[in-house]
């Protein structure tokens, strides 16, 4: 007992010494995220070379849970006033953290702020449009990016019959009902569901989902998405879903199995599904850019990202700044970037990268990690497709679930599905307005 | 007075009293002081800017249709899963209670399920129930039945009701069984002399006597069904489909946490209490009047 008192004691006198030591005077700064499985490996790869880079700064990683318990984590920490320094926050978490001023510290200021070499130019649009300011100024940065794809199971395509995987809404709808003549409980099905049926079916299809350039020039944004084209969409979603040629599989990605294990020949979802594809389908596959109606005028325009990007917090001392910000351009460099796009399947940040992995003919050996950048840099993002910031998007996301889960399930009409989700919206809106603005 | 002449002085007896007080204090009376606090502000996330609003908090909420759905959802399940819950606990501590060979095994496997804890109860019915995966959706898909959780909202129900169910039935059990076994031998004797038969003597006998215990996992497999049943509602079927499972405590957990809408969530759990207050309070008036001690 004596023994292993005085061992503590020991310890304690040792790290009180580590501590007074000028010798060892590295800032720490720590970095919650929300990574598992190999992209958690390829975070503390990413802080581990970053540390060995240099002696000044330390990055610590830690595993904070899903997406939401690491924000939560985060506000938590902040209202008890002991926020981390770099916070990973998924794209719909945005608008909560760009109203939070004080809370946060805008990318552009800190590089500015700390002399890093920083040309928002370099960045992709498409992918950095997403965390700016309506006047392009970066507010965080960019880390995990994906969109969203079609995934074709192209025996059982061939096995009902069809040549080549769907381009338009009209090819998938009808290839459904082909291949429900093969696979009775799923022609077609899809992942994340308002990200692809509304979100990115939105901007594919260069129409608004609310004002105010889908709420990226202000707070005060309607919600406005139950317009013709979109009804016309769940309309016919809804009656395929009656013989299951069209089968539900759910919010979130949980139903992503249908596709691998064969059950379901199209399968929408996220290009960052590719890994596990890879892994699990025994069949030949590939994925094609989204479907979209040849009537809608500029369809398809371009599609909008998903994914996280870093936040830093607020209050931090300026050592710690420093420290982030040597971080960022750590991150932004070219070799790194791409060597994180070959092992993730995230998408590069830079358009230097992008063009050095096309250089390299890596997307002839795979062109599946070449299908969301062609789609994200189709063309210039308009209003409508540079991204979306509604205050409450997380929970919004389930209220506009609910109402397609009733429009699926035949309790309302899909007109009166979309009405009931975006004024239900809308009222979410205007509460987090009220606590945005002051 | 009496009571007065045990204890010396009041020192000790507040001595006594006070880690009981002080536990309650901590950890009901201040959170829930708190969250009283709560409902009367309107605040966003990070707690930057908060404003005072007397009772808007509620009106809102009593405006929306979906919690007056979400009432009706967590009346619904709650009666399924008390009902259900005791009704296999106590026939499972009926048989258990005989003298049958092995009758420690059974008791001890019987027993066990309680030990798991909620969310993995819910992950594993999830992979029992997937449909695609699940060898019972499986095996209900190959009969005919279209069963379908992700957007049938029946199915969805059913399937957060077995799982709260079967999570329960162990503690129902338990007490069923201690109940059973402090039933005097002679009474049953008495009746099995005079002819009455099983079902008779288990009906005009056993169950009267077994009411305090019955009373007593009514009021507390009430409160389980009320709030215990977050984490499986949560992993199993997140409200869904179409808020078709969505109780009243998951609302205030997602409305708190994914809605990040703080007053709001508060000014429910508020409401909450009140309504398990409520109900407890009126067991205790009136159903209790019926209880032989």
């Amino acid at each position: 007992m004596a023994l292993r008192f005085f061992g503590a004691a020991a310890t304690v006198a040792v790290a009180v010494g580590m501590t007074a030591s000028p010798a060892l005077a590295v800032t720490e700064i720590q970095w919650w995220h929300a990574m598992t499985g190999p992209n958690n490996d390829v975070v503390v790869k990413l802080a581990n070379d970053f540390n060995a880079s240099q002696s000044d700064y330390k990055i610590v990683p830690t595993f904070k849970g899903s997406y939401a318990d690491t924000l939560n984590a985060g506000i938590a920490a902040f209202r008890a006033g002991n926020a981390p320094g770099i916070m990973q926050v998924f794209e719909v978490g945005t608008a909560t953290m760009m109203a939070a001023k004080g809370a946060i510290k805008p990318v552009s200021d800190l590089m500015k702020e700390q002399g890093e070499k920083f040309d928002p130019q370099s960045y992709l649009p498409a992918i950095t449009g997403y965390y700016s300011t309506a006047k392009g100024e970066m507010l965080s940065f960019p880390f995990n990016s994906s969109s969203m794809v079609m995934w074709a199971n192209l025996d059982a395509l061939k096995k009902a019959g069809i040549d080549a995987p769907p381009k338009t809404w009209p090819e998938v709808f009808a290839d459904a009902k082909k291949l429900h003549a093969t696979s009775p409980t799923c022609g077609f099905s899809s992942s994340w569901i308002t990200w692809g049926l509304i979100e990115q079916f939105s901007a594919w299809h260069n129409i608004p989902i609310g004002t105010k350039a889908n709420g990226l020039d202000g707070f005060d944004t309607v919600l406005d998405f139950n317009n013709p084209l979109e009804t016309k969409l769940l309309e016919n979603l809804v009656e395929l879903q009656k013989d299951k040629s069209y089968d539900y599989s759910g919010r979130t990605n949980t139903g992503e199995g249908r596709f691998t294990s064969g059950e379901c020949a199209l399968y929408m979802t996220s290009s960052a599904f590719y890994p596990n594809v890879k892994a699990n389908a025994k069949f030949n596959y590939t994925a094609v850019p989204m479907p979209y109606f040849p009537d809608a005028k500029d369809a398809p325009q371009n599609s909008i990202i998903g994914g996280a990007s870093l936040w830093v917090m607020g209050g931090k001392s300026s050592e710690e700044y420093k420290g982030i910000a040597k971080f960022f351009t750590f991150l932004s460099d070219t070799d790194r970037q791409v060597y994180l796009h070959e092992v993730s399947g995230y998408l590069p940040i830079t358009k230097a990268a992008y063009d050095k992995t096309k250089a390299s003919g890596f997307y002839e050996k795979n062109p599946i990690l070449e299908v969301p950048l062609k789609e994200l840099t189709n063309k210039p993002p308009t209003e409508n497709s540079r991204g979306l910031r509604f205050g409450g998007m997380v929970q919004m996301r389930d209220v506009w679930s609910e109402e397609i889960e009733a429009a699926l399930a035949g309790k309302k009409s899909a007109k009166d599905a979309l009405d009931a989700a975006v004024s239900r919206g809308n009222q979410m809106l205007r509460q987090f307005e009220r606590t945005a603005t002051k | 007075m009496e009571n007065r002449a045990i204890f010396p002085g009041r020192l000790l007896a507040c001595l006594l009293v006070f880690p009981q007080l002080a536990v309650s204090l901590i950890f009901f009376y201040w959170p829930a002081a708190q969250a009283l606090w709560q409902s009367f502000l309107v605040q966003d996330a990070f707690g930057l800017s908060t404003e005072f609003v007397w009772f808007e908090n509620y009106v809102n909420l009593l405006k929306t249709p979906e919690y007056y759905h979400a009432i009706g959802t967590t009346f619904f399940f709650s009666l399924l899963v008390v009902f259900f819950s005791l009704a296999i606990g106590l026939l499972l501590a009926v048989m258990a209670n005989r003298n049958i060979a092995g009758v420690q095994i059974y008791r001890t496997f019987l027993i066990i399920p309680y030990a798991v804890a909620p969310a993995v109860a819910s992950v594993l019915f999830i992979f029992m129930f997937q449909p695609g995966l699940g060898m019972i959706a499986r095996a209900l898909q190959r009969n005919g039945i279209d069963w379908n959780p992700v957007l049938n909202g029946n199915h969805a129900m059913i399937l957060i009701v077995i799982v709260a169910v079967w999570n329960q039935i162990s503690y129902n059990f338990l007490f069923f069984l201690a109940g059973l076994q402090s039933i005097p031998k002679s009474v049953i004797e008495a009746a099995a002399i005079d002819g009455a038969r099983p079902m008779r003597r288990f009906w005009t006998i056993v169950f009267p006597l077994l009411s305090p215990t019955t009373f007593f996992l009514i009021v507390v497999n009430i409160t389980y069904a009320f709030f215990n049943t977050l984490g499986i509602i949560d992993t199993a079927t997140e409200g869904g489909p179409n808020g078709s499972t969505s109780t009243l405590v998951y609302k205030v957990f997602l409305d708190g946490k994914a809605g990040s809408d703080l007053g709001g969530s508060a000014a429910q759990s508020v409401i909450l209490m009140i309504i398990v207050v409520a109900l407890t309070a009126v067991q205790f008036r009136y159903v209790e009047k019926k209880v032989h001690y």
